[in-house]
C-alpha cells in the first residue's frame, strides 16, 4: 500500500506491506534507528514518537498504513534550531539516562505531556510517564529532568536586546 | 569538566559528578545497538519454540516453511549435528546444553528450529509453517519432586538422576552442635523466587562470515566479548584471530547478556553456510522464557543465639532449581557462586552451608542478575534470618545487628566460610542510617499505629557483598583467569584513547574510566576517549558483570596510567634536565624536587614523547593486566518504611533510605544513579516479579503484561547517602557499587512488610509480596484469631 508520511519535516512516499508496524517503518524503511523496540505487547514505551506535534504514540502499536497523512517527530528530529531540545538537555543534566534504550521514547512522551501540562506536579509527571519503562534509573532522575525541562520551556522568552 | 575548572575536592578528576560523555549520542538517537546494524545482503532469522515443557519430538517437517517466499533455510538440531554444534558446553564447562532441541524438548519455549529468510517478515512467516509433532511427557517442575528422580529430565547424561551437584563449605557438625546448644534458635525456609534480568533491549546478533577472508564478525549483545570470542573459537574450531566480536551499545544487561544462547549459535551457523550476514533479534517473550533466569533458591536458614542476642552459629541449606541445563554463570570453582557470603556482616563463630542443585523442566539459567554470583540469595537469607532471630529474641532488629556486626578493628576479617573481608565499619554506617531516617521516632510512631490496629513496618538490611572476581588463584571461567585489563595511549597533544576488557551496559564507563585515567595523569577527561567491546582493539578481559568492572578493570586502568606516568617521568627528567630521582609528581605536574617553579605538565610531556623524548623510548602508552589480590566487600545499611493496607493487602513504601559504602567514589552522580536503578529492581523483585510455572510446566510470565517492570508510578522515591571505607588493596580504594542496591534491598522491603504484619502473627511470606498474597496472609491470620 502507498503511504505518505512526514517524519522530522520530510515527506516520505513509500509502498509498504499492510503488516509493517510504524516502528519498523521508521527504523528499517527510513533508517531512523533512534526509535527502539523492547517488547511485543505495547508495554515498554521505548518506541514512543510524537504524532502531529502533540500526541505521544507507541509506534509498535500502529501500522505504517495507519500513519498515512500524519506527521511524526522522532528523536532524530527533536533538536530545535540545531540546539538540543530542553528535554534532551535536561536528561543529560539530571542523569536521566543510563543505557539509553528507553530515552528516546521517554523524551517523546515528556514533550507531548509538557504541551498539555506545562507546570506539572511530581505526581502528574509520574503518571504521565507510566507507559514508559526504564530498567536503569529508577525514574527519580527522569522526573527531575522533566521538571527541569518544564521550567525551561515555561520560562519567558528573553527580551530582545535593544539597540543602543 | 574542563581543565580550567578549579578542583572542588582537591582532586583533579575523581570524585566529581562529571556529566556523562556517552549521553551525547543517546539523547540524539545516535546510539548504535545491535538491531540498528544493517549490512548489505543481510538475512533475518527467527526461531521456532516448543509449546510443551517436556515432550519427544517425533517429526519436524520443513517443507511448508521452505516453500514460503523469502525463506532460504530451516535449521534443526540434525543440521547442527552435521557441523558438531548440536550441543555446546555451558559457561563453567560442567554441563552441556542443546542449541536446538535434540530428540526431545526439556522446557516450554525451548528452541526447536531456526528459520532463515530474506526479511524479518518472511522469517516470521516461515516459523509459523514449520510443523513439529510432539509426544508429550510428564514434566517435573518442582525441584523437591525432581529430587525423587521419578521423572528424568536429562536422559542424555550418564548419571540417571536429576541431581546435578552437592556443594558445601564450613563445619557441619560444629555448626549444628552450636545451634542446638543455643538459648534461642530459628529455623525458617525462605524462597528467593525465579526472576529475570529483563533488560529493555533484548538479546540479539548480526553474524557476518566473510567467505573470502574466513573471518567471522559477530555483532552481539555481549557483556563479555572476549570470553565469547574464545568460547566461539573453542567450540567451532575457527582460529581466534578469525573471530571478531563487537559488542555495540547495550540497552542494559544485568547479567542476561553473559551466557551464549541458541540464537547466537544458529545465526553464526546460518551466516557460515549462506555466506550472508544473518540478524537475529529476540522477542520479549523469547527473552523472558529462554534466556538466563536468576535465583530460584529454596533456603533453610538456621541461626542460634544466646538469650542476650549474641549469635552462636549459622547453617543455610539450599535446594537450587537450575532448570533443564546447568547453565549457571559462575566461576569454575564456585558452582554456587559466592553463596559463602551468607554469614553477612555478622561475626558468626561457626557456620556451615550446603546446596544441592537439580534439573527440572524449566528454562536454564542461574545468571548473576545484578549480583556477584548468588550474593543476592545469600544476603536475602541472612538478612531475613537476622530479623527472624530478632523476633524470636524479642529484641529490636537494629540492636541485634549492632550486637553482632564484625567490628571495625577486626578487619581484615576472616569469615568462617572462607572469605577475608577487606574493610568496613558496619556500626557507623548503620548508626548513620538510623539517625538519618529518625529510627526511634519511627518506632514510636509504629507503636501508636499498632495500638490503633494500623500496619506500619520498618525493615532493615545491613548486607555485605563480595565482588570483583577475582584473584587468579581461585577464579576462572572455562579455565580463563578472571583478571582484567587496560590500555592507554596518550597522543602528542595530551588527548588519548583508553581501552578496557570490560563492557558498559549503561554504567557510564566512558566517563568513569576517563576520570580514573585523568586523575592519575592530570589530563582532561573530556579528551580521553574510552573504547570497549571490540575484541580486535580492546585488551583481553572477562567483561562486565558481578560488579567486577571497577574492582578489576578500574584497578587495571589506574595501574596502566601509573605506568604511563613513570614513562613520562623519565621524559620529564630529560626535558627539565634534572636527574630522574629529583623528578616528582606533585599537584598533577612533574616538579624538580625543591624547585617548585620548575614544573612540566603531562600535556607538555605528551608532546615531548613524540618530539623530544631524549634517550627514552618514544611514545606514551602502556597496558596493564590486573590480577586482584583479594575480592572487595562493598556493604550498606538500608531501611524501608512501609504501610500495609489491612483491607487490600497493598503495601506503600513510604520511605527508603540507602546508605552505601563502596569505598572511593569516582563519579557520585553515576554512583547515585546506579543505586536508584538497583533499588528499583530490588523493589520489583520484592513486590512484583516472578517467573513462575504452573504444575504442567507452563511459563506464566512470558511477557511484560505478566512479568511486571515497575513504572514511574509505583517506584518509590529513593533517599541515598554514603560512608567511605576505601578498599585497602585496590589501587584507588574503589569497591564497586552497581549491584549493592539490588542485593541489599529485597530483604529490607520484606523485613518491613513482615514487621508491619507482625502483630497479626505472620512471620514469613515469600516474594513477590503482591497485594493478593499479602491480603490472603492477612485473611488467614485474622481468621485464626
Amino acid at each position: 500500500m502507498n503511504v505518505s508520511i512526514t517524519v522530522n519535516g520530510t515527506k516520505y512516499e513509500r509502498d509498504v506491506e499492510p503488516r509493517v508496524l510504524l516502528a519498523y517503518f521508521l527504523r528499517e524503511t527510513l533508517g531512523l534507528t533512534g526509535t527502539h523496540v523492547g517488547c511485543d505487547t505495547s508495554s515498554c514505551g521505548v518506541c514512543v514518537v510524537l504524532m502531529d506535534g502533540t500526541t505521544a504514540v507507541k509506534s509498535c502499536t500502529m501500522f505504517a498504513v495507519m500513519a498515512d497523512g500524519h506527521e511524526f517527530t522522532t528523536i532524530e528530529g527533536m533538536k530545535v534550531g540545531g540546539k538540543l531540545h530542553p528535554i534532551q538537555q535536561a536528561f543529560t543534566d539530571q542523569h536521566g539516562l543510563q543505557c539509553g534504550y528507553c530515552t528516546p521514547g521517554m523524551m517523546a512522551t515528556a514533550i507531548a505531556f509538557l504541551k498539555t501540562n506545562p507546570d506539572p506536579s511530581e505526581a502528574e509527571i509520574r503518571d504521565a510517564l507510566s507507559g514508559n519503562l526504564c530498567r536503569c534509573t529508577g525514574y527519580n532522575n527522569i522526573v527531575k529532568a522533566v521538571q527541569q525541562a518544564a521550567a525551561e520551556l515555561s520560562a519567558p522568552a528573553p527580551e530582545p536586546v535593544a539597540a543602543s | 569538566m574542563s581543565t580550567t575548572e578549579a578542583p572542588s575536592n582537591g582532586r583533579h578528576a575523581m570524585g566529581k559528578s562529571m556529566k556523562r560523555k556517552e549521553d551525547a549520542r543517546f539523547i540524539s538517537g545516535r546510539g548504535r545497538y545491535v538491531d540498528d546494524i544493517v549490512l548489505p545482503n543481510m538475512l533475518y532469522m527467527a526461531i521456532v519454540h516448543s509449546a510443551y515443557p517436556h515432550a519427544k519430538i517425533t517429526k519436524i517437517d520443513k517443507a511448508a516453511a521452505l516453500a514460503t517466499p523469502g525463506v532460504l533455510a530451516v535449521i534443526t538440531a540434525e543440521d547442527l549435528a552435521g557441523v558438531g554444534l548440536a550441543w555446546i558446553p555451558t559457561f563453567h564447562g560442567y554441563d552441556k546444553q542443546m542449541v536446538l532441541a535434540v530428540g526431545k524438548v526439556l522446557y516450554q519455549y525451548q528452541e526447536v528450529a531456526a528459520v532463515v529468510a530474506t526479511s524479518r517478515a518472511a522469517a516470521a512467516d516461515g516459523v509459523e509453517l514449520v510443523e513439529v509433532e510432539y509426544e508429550q511427557l510428564q514434566p517435573v517442575v518442582d525441584p523437591f519432586v525432581a529430587k525423587t528422580d521419578a521423572t528424568l529430565v536429562r536422559e542424555d547424561r550418564e548419571n540417571k538422576t536429576n541431581h546435578i551437584y552437592h556443594w558445601e563449605v564450613g563445619k557441619r557438625d560444629e555448626a549444628t552442635a552450636a545451634i542446638q546448644g543455643s538459648d534461642v534458635k530459628i529455623n525458617e525456609r525462605v524462597y528467593f523466587q525465579r526472576c529475570h534480568p529483563a533488560p529493555l533491549e533484548p538479546c540479539g546478533i548480526v553474524a557476518d562470515m566473510n567467505p573470502e577472508t574466513g573471518c567471522l564478525t559477530l555483532y552481539m549483545t555481549s557483556q563479555a566479548p572476549h570470553a565469547h570470542r574464545t568460547v566461539v573459537s573453542l567450540v567451532t574450531g575457527i582460529p581466534e584471530d578469525k573471530i571478531h566480536v563487537i559488542s555495540p551499545d547495550l540497552g542494559g544487561g544485568f547479567g542476561n547478556k553473559v551466557p551464549v544462547y541458541a540464537g547466537y549459535v544458529c545465526a553464526a551457523v546460518a551466516s557460515i553456510v549462506t555466506g550472508h550476514p544473518v540478524k537475529w533479534i529476540e522477542t520479549r517473550t523469547e527473552n523472558l522464557t529462554t534466556t538466563g533466569f536468576a535465583r530460584d533458591y529454596h533456603m533453610d536458614v538456621e541461626i542460634g543465639a544466646t538469650k542476650e542476642g549474641q549469635v552462636t552459629g549459622l547453617k543455610v541449606t539450599t535446594v537450587a532449581d537450575h532448570g533443564a541445563f546447568d547453565a549457571a554463570a559462575d566461576p569454575t570453582k564456585y558452582p554456587a557462586g559466592m553463596f559463602g557470603i551468607c554469614t553477612g556482616s555478622y561475626d558468626f563463630p561457626i557456620a556451615f552451608t550446603e546446596l544441592d542443585a537439580y534439573f527440572t523442566n524449566k528454562a536454564p539459567g542461574g545468571v548473576a542478575y545484578r549480583c556477584s554470583f548468588r550474593v543476592t540469595e545469600a544476603s536475602y537469607a541472612i538478612e531475613r534470618g537476622m530479623d527472624m532471630l530478632a523476633l524470636a529474641l524479642g529484641q529490636d532488629p537494629a540492636d541485634v545487628r549492632m550486637k553482632n556486626f564484625v567490628k571495625k578493628e577486626q578487619f581484615p576479617y576472616a569469615s568462617p566460610l572462607g572469605f577475608v573481608y577487606d574493610s568496613g565499619d558496619y556500626h557507623t554506617t548503620l548508626q548513620k542510617a538510623l539517625d538519618k531516617i529518625g529510627y526511634k521516632e519511627l518506632r514510636a510512631e509504629q507503636a501508636e499505629k499498632r495500638a490503633r490496629g494500623e500496619l506500619m513496618g520498618i525493615g532493615l538490611s545491613t548486607f555485605t557483598e563480595v565482588v570483583g572476581a577475582g584473584p587468579s588463584k581461585h577464579f576462572d571461567i572455562m579455565g580463563i583467569k578472571m583478571f582484567d585489563s587496560a590500555e592507554i595511549r596518550i597522543h602528542p597533544t595530551g588527548a588519548g584513547i583508553v581501552r578496557a576488557g570490560t563492557k558498559s551496559q549503561g554504567q557510564g564507563h566512558e566517563t568513569t574510566w576517563a576520570q580514573i585515567v585523568a586523575e592519575e595523569l592530570g589530563l582532561d577527561p573530556q579528551n580521553l576517549l574510552v573504547e570497549e567491546g571490540d575484541t580486535d582493539t580492546a585488551p583481553y578481559g572477562l567483561g562486565t558483570y558481578a560488579s567486577r568492572s571497577t574492582p578489576v578493570a578500574g584497578a587495571a586502568l589506574a595501574m596502566a596510567a601509573r605506568r604511563v606516568r613513570e614513562k613520562a617521568r623519565n621524559i620529564a627528567a630529560h626535558v627539565m634536565e634534572a636527574p630522574l630521582d629529583d623528578v616528582e609528581w606533585v599537584d598533577y605536574k612533574f616538579q624538580v624536587k625543591g624547585v617548585p617553579e620548575k614544573t612540566v605538565t603531562m600535556k607538555e610531556i605528551a608532546f615531548a614523547a613524540y618530539t623530544n623524548p631524549g634517550p627514552n623510548e618514544p611514545g606514551l602508552e602502556a597496558t596493564y593486566y590486573y590480577d586482584p589480590p583479594n575480592l572487595t566487600f562493598p556493604y550498606g545499611a538500608y531501611i524501608a518504611v512501609v504501610d500495609v493496607d489491612k483491607e487490600t493487602g497493598e503495601t506503600n513504601v513510604r520511605r527508603f533510605l540507602a546508605i552505601d559504602d563502596c569505598g572511593t567514589v569516582i563519579n557520585p552522580m553515576i554512583v547515585e544513579g546506579q543505586i536508584h536503578g538497583g533499588l528499583t529492581e530490588g523493589f520489583a523483585i520484592a513486590f512484583m516479579q516472578e517467573i513462575a510455572y504452573d504444575a504442567e510446566g507452563n511459563n506464566l510470565q512470558p511477557n511484560f503484561t505478566e512479568y511486571l517492570v515497575p513504572t514511574s508510578l509505583e517506584s518509590p522515591h529513593w533517599e541515598t547517602d554514603s560512608t567511605c571505607n576505601p578498599s585497602p588493596h585496590h589501587p584507588i580504594g574503589a569497591k564497586g557499587v552497581g549491584e549493592s542496591p539490588n542485593v541489599g534491598s529485597p530483604a529490607a522491603f520484606v523485613n518491613a512488610v513482615m514487621d508491619a504484619l507482625q502483630p497479626l502473627g505472620i512471620k514469613s511470606i515469600d516474594m513477590p509480596l503482591t497485594r493478593d498474597k499479602v491480603w490472603r496472609a492477612i485473611q488467614e491470620a485474622t481468621a485464626k484469631t
